[in-house]
């Protein structure tokens, strides 16, 4: 298996999840040129990223071009428990995704 | 050929926002739960932008709502925000910068149990004013901060 693209800590305090994550993935909004050929590098970005705890969805960010190169994000959410799993996953404009699995410490 | 081109396109603008949500439910069938909102995202001005993504543009200032981000940003690439909220049942967080070609640059939709906080980095591409906006109980709540960037961060 290819190395994922989704590095993810989540650590629980008090029942309490903070969770931060890594993607990495070059984020182009489709505005930039290329300094060589003078023509715009397609926009590749991703659209939407869903964080999944237990089955219940407890974050879905909606993103575009705007969000920094191998983005980082970072959230927290209430009842969680230690050793439990998160589930994080991707989808770009292309169509492309990828998902990760971690548990939470 | 061509005619059933015309009919395709023209039934996709009639459908409207549901023909665009459809369609990208289509190209993107994995765990995907509300469908991006393209509309909101190629919006040229904010109110707009807003209105296709939270359904309203009326927002109301609010001290409940915590705006961190740098005063001065060296680079335009890589600015980070960080969005608190304690209005209680934060439904969804909006960053917008008001001078991007696109100015919504993320809208976090929040499960019932998690916090009132995102945080994530964003590119700029000139000094603006960088808006939270928080939806709470449908009504919307914002809090603003001037950033200064030294290099643009959104072209070459």
């Amino acid at each position: 298996m290819a190395k994922s693209s989704i590095k993810v800590r989540a650590k629980v305090k008090k029942g309490e999840a903070k969770v931060k994550c890594l993607i990495s993935h070059p984020m182009e909004t489709g505005l930039r040129k290329n300094k060589k050929t003078g023509k715009l590098i397609p926009a590749h970005f991703i659209q939407e990223v869903v964080c999944e705890y237990n089955g219940k969805t407890v974050m879905n960010a909606q993103w575009n071009g705007t969000i920094s190169k191998n983005p980082f994000l970072s959230f927290a959410f209430t009842g969680a428990k230690s050793g439990d799993k998160i589930k994080i996953s991707w989808v770009d404009n292309t169509g492309k995704s990828d998902s990760t699995e971690a548990e939470m410490k | 050929m061509n005619h059933n081109r015309r009919v395709l396109l023209k039934g996709t603008f009639a459908a409207g926002a549901t023909g665009i949500a459809i369609s990208a439910g289509l190209l993107t069938p994995k765990a995907v739960l509300a469908a991006w909102p393209k509309a909101a995202f190629e919006a040229k001005d904010i109110n707009s932008a807003l209105e296709a993504s939270l359904g309203s543009s009326i927002t109301t200032e609010s001290s409940d709502v915590k705006l961190k981000a740098p005063d001065i940003a060296e680079n335009g690439a890589v600015v980070p925000i960080t969005v608190t909220s304690k209005i209680p049942n934060t439904e969804a967080i909006s960053i917008v910068v008001a001078k991007n070609a696109m100015p919504l640059a993320a809208t976090f939709n929040l499960g019932a149990t998690t916090k009132g906080f995102v945080s994530t980095r964003i590119k700029m591409g000139k000094t603006s004013d960088v808006t939270a906006i928080v939806k709470a109980g449908g009504k919307l709540y914002s809090t603003s901060k001037n950033v200064k960037v030294t290099i643009g961060g959104c072209g070459g």
